[in-house]
């Protein structure tokens, strides 16, 4: 598929970000395939997994040729938020990441499902899946934080470690005609009610410092990115044109 | 409004007349996924598709059995073009294919029918006002959820806390 040229580039250059942070979190999420802690996880992460590569698919081939674009672009030329590639960790480091990513990515997409700009049609769509997503990361929030010492311990650190990649989520995107003081006002009412019923401290520090130089959306990444896509492009490049 | 000719119906008819490739009790007209089909001439047959989930697997599967099934009708050219808008929901799913989910053992989705544009009914800060899922097989609502995703993306895993079978429910979308 070639991109679709009747769209701007600055919209363009929003769905790449888009489709970057869905792409880069579904193969994040597919690593966990033969690892989750229990046979129910390893199918739920593989399903939101699945879900995020469809999004990922749609929003790419607005842009372009969506296999050149996940598999022949160097580190730089990725658009995704930085909180998208930070590693799994333990499972406590994942649904953190769950929670703070899909609770934005569904503010999000309600409002862009709700306008009626180039990406409504898919927005409607993927905001009904999006809202399992949430859901998922929610109770699991609630049941390792009202949980044992230890998972309550882990879920607490989880959620401080990844807390200072969750500021980058509403800085302004280019043809992206949302509204980010009040996407991040509902993001953090939201992620705090279900820390509080969770037991779990909201975490204290900026939210800011990862990405003050610029980060993820201007083409900086951190430094496990490098080896993730070093991992999700070695078969493409040592076998181009191959299908799967 | 576009209208429909005797041969685009009866072709309609035909594409949706395919069984769905992960549930083949459901043809995919009953599924609700073939949306139009377009005849050019005689010869040349534009279908429009969409997914029930954005990334969901079959849609492929489901596209070669159409142009399989119209080929073998004797339409030479045909073109299977998925489209997103209006998004799939599970209310598209017919009456008669509720009814067959439910023979197979599979709690079909509740009717959701909300006016307003996004549906927030989920998760801790929401709250779930659906009526319950009845187990398919004794009818009771006395049912607990085991898992938000079974074996496929489209359905939760469900045990009935009154005669104990697990079960799969097709969740609302
Ligand atoms: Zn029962």
């Amino acid at each position: 598929m070639t991109a679709d040229m009747t769209l701007d580039a600055t919209t363009r250059t929003a769905a790449l970000a888009l489709g970057d942070d869905a792409l880069v979190l579904s193969h994040r999420l597919g690593e966990w395939a033969g690892h989750a802690p229990v046979l129910e996880e390893e199918v739920a992460l593989a399903n939101i997994a699945l879900d995020l590569l469809g999004q990922a698919r749609v929003l790419l081939s607005m842009v372009g040729d969506e296999d050149e674009l996940a598999y022949l672009r160097e580190e730089r030329a990725f658009r995704n938020l930085q909180l998208v590639e930070q590693p799994n960790g333990d499972f406590a480091h994942t649904i953190a990441r769950q929670l703070y990513f899909s609770t934005y990515q569904h503010l999000l997409y309600a409002e862009l499902a709700a306008a009626e700009g180039p990406f409504a049609p898919l927005a409607a769509k993927a905001v009904k899946e999006v809202a399992y997503h949430r859901d998922h990361a929610e109770q699991w929030t609630l049941r390792l934080g009202d949980g044992t010492d230890e998972s309550r311990e882990r879920m607490r650190r989880a959620c401080g470690a990844l807390w200072r990649f969750t500021g980058e989520m509403f800085q302004p995107v280019a043809g992206l005609d949302v509204d980010g003081t009040a996407l991040e006002a509902a993001w953090l009412a939201s992620v705090t009610a279900v820390l509080d019923r969770a037991t779990l401290p909201v975490p204290e520090g900026p939210r800011t410092g990862a990405w003050a130089a610029g980060a993820g959306r201007q083409g900086l990444h951190t430094e496990s990115f490098g080896r993730m896509l070093a991992e999700m492009q070695h078969l493409h490049r040592s076998h181009p044109g191959a299908s799967w | 409004m576009v209208t429909t000719t005797p041969l685009e119906a009866e072709l309609l008819e035909i594409a949706g007349a395919v069984p769905d490739p992960e549930l083949p009790v459901l043809t995919l007209q009953e599924l609700g996924v073939v949306r139009a089909v377009h005849a050019h001439g005689t010869d040349t047959v534009e279908v429009e598709l969409t997914p029930t989930y954005t990334g969901c697997p079959a849609i492929e599967a489901m596209s070669l059995d159409i142009e399989r099934a119209l080929h073998a009708h004797g339409v030479r050219d045909v073109t299977v073009r998925t489209v997103l808008t209006p998004a799939w929901s599970t209310d598209d799913i017919s009456a008669e294919g509720r009814r067959k989910l439910q023979e197979f053992g599979i709690a079909p989705p509740r009717v959701q029918r909300t006016t307003g544009p996004v549906p927030l009914t989920l998760g801790t800060t929401r709250t779930l006002t659906a009526p319950p899922v009845q187990c398919p097989h004794c009818g009771s609502a006395d049912t607990e959820l085991l898992s938000r995703f079974s074996s496929t993306a489209c359905k939760a895993l469900r045990r009935c806390l009154a005669c104990r079978e697990p079960f799969d429910h097709f969740k609302e979308l």
